[in-house]
């Protein structure tokens, strides 16, 4: 059967990776690349970088990141962070990401998503949601790498997705992101109820059991952390081990 | 000696050509029918729609050109470039493929989630073949596909994934290799598998 998938996020800004990361055995522990390639051999399934460059060099440090990884990772790896226009997907999957990543530009044009799919197939379009909850039942999109409120409310949001043809939803709670108090379950198994697409889940992981709840309980297809395997707490294989142990089917 | 790449505007290639370079592979990628002529083994990768596909080689004016080729050289036709072995595809209407095998290509149903995607075990059948030397049963492989192989003879099924229901992973009838999966992203076991390849065309020549 298929497994659950465990994702390292790695934030990029200029080309280097953002926030310590604490390697010692890497030679550039700033390099994404190389990042990517170590957790590739350690056992990861997938990879996501998010791009937050904010200037007008970004679309060519993108390409460049898709370009260079392509060479050293032979895993399936997204790219994400402020893309909005076909050409510049068409360059990125072309340099060798499996997939990319749309949040705002979505939003604001949901054709992109149906365009996109269109033309790359579904397979290849993931759409990322930033959740803020607001309500017992409300969670609101958030947009501008969560500095714009929309007023959408994500399950809706969630569904239209899929109906305009987006392969994945990477979906983040706001709320718990940097907070290590696990996922949102509730917002995660809205969303996965509602959908017949894999959803990841993103935000508040501190510990193992946190993937694990959030595999069980709120039916995530796949989880993505960061901060659990950039300062070693634990290793992905620790990862693995511990959801096989739990009766999850994963890649070991 | 090479293996030609053929490169037929369909998606990724790139992915494909570093996977064989990492294991040591002399490669060439082109779409040109004198140097798939002159090589010594073939891999027809592809993603995205059979349609595009068949029309891309009709246009590159390389159908007979691979028809010949395969008659006499190692061949692995990876995910769309495995489908398109077969006879035709019922995506989006009835498409015509390259026929060299019997079978058909269909959606999988969606009963299951489509597009099957993510990390799959593989359940290998033919277990003395070349091409899975050194690959534990079990291995995982990453798969994204939304259409199926359906061969007309079982036989030459080499492997298959459980996803709800049986998916036809690999096949091998003589010289011609087909994965539905990409051993270009499946890490270490998918590297192991193109190594494989490249050896299989080293011991043939010598």
């Amino acid at each position: 059967m298929i497994t659950k998938r465990i994702i390292p996020c790695l934030d990029v800004d200029k080309g280097r990776v953002v926030k310590g990361i604490h390697f010692i055995d890497i030679k550039d522990a700033g390099d994404p690349v190389e990042l990517a390639a170590f957790y590739d051999r350690e056992g990861a399934d997938e990879i996501v970088f998010l791009d937050i460059t904010a200037s007008h060099e970004k679309r060519g440090t993108v390409v460049d990141l898709a370009s260079k990884t392509a060479k050293k990772v032979f895993i399936p790896y997204t790219i994400g962070g402020g893309i909005s226009k076909i050409e510049h997907i068409r360059e990125i999957l072309k340099k060798g990401a499996d997939k990319i990543s749309i949040n705002t530009a979505a939003v604001e044009d949901p054709s992109l998503i149906s365009r996109a799919a269109g033309i790359f197939g579904s397979q290849c379009i993931v759409i990322a949601i930033d959740a803020k909850r607001r309500d017992k039942n409300f969670w609101e999109v958030y947009i501008n790498g969560g500095r714009t409120p929309t007023g959408m409310d994500v399950f809706e949001w969630a569904k239209k997705i899929e109906e305009l043809g987006a392969g994945e939803i990477l979906l983040t709670s706001m709320d718990r992101d940097g907070t290590k108090d696990g996922y949102d379950i509730e917002l995660t198994g809205g969303v996965t109820s509602m959908v017949n697409i894999p959803v990841i889940a993103s935000g508040g992981a501190g510990k193992l059991e946190h993937l694990k709840d959030v595999i069980k309980y709120a039916g995530a297809d796949a989880v993505l952390v960061a901060s659990i395997f950039h300062y070693r707490q634990n290793t992905i294989r620790d990862a693995k081990e511990y959801l096989k142990s739990e009766g999850i089917n994963v890649r070991l | 000696m090479y293996i030609a790449i053929i490169n037929y505007n369909m998606g990724n290639i790139s992915s494909v050509e570093n996977a064989f370079k990492k294991v040591g592979a002399d490669i060439k990628v082109t779409g040109n029918a004198k140097e798939i002529n002159n090589a010594a083994a073939l891999v027809l990768p592809g993603v995205g729609a059979y349609r595009d596909a068949y029309k891309n080689l009709e246009e590159l004016g390389i159908i007979e050109t691979l028809k010949d080729n395969m008659r006499k050289k190692i061949f692995l036709g990876i995910c769309l470039g495995m489908q398109l072995l077969f006879e035709y595809s019922l995506e989006n209407g009835i498409n015509t493929g390259l026929g060299i095998l019997k079978g058909s290509v269909e959606k999988i149903p969606s009963v299951v989630k489509v597009p099957h995607m993510g990390w799959n075990q593989l359940n290998i059948l033919k277990k003395e073949s070349k091409i899975f030397y050194g690959i534990e049963e079990g291995k995982n492989f990453y798969f994204v596909h939304s259409y199926h192989v359906i061969p007309q003879k079982k036989c030459i099924i080499s492997s298959t994934a459980d996803y709800g229901m049986e998916i036809v992973a690999g096949i091998e009838y003589e010289n011609i290799y087909g994965f539905q999966f990409h051993p270009e992203k499946s890490s270490m076991s998918g590297l192991k598998v193109l190594e494989n390849f490249w050896n299989m065309i080293k011991e043939g020549r010598s």
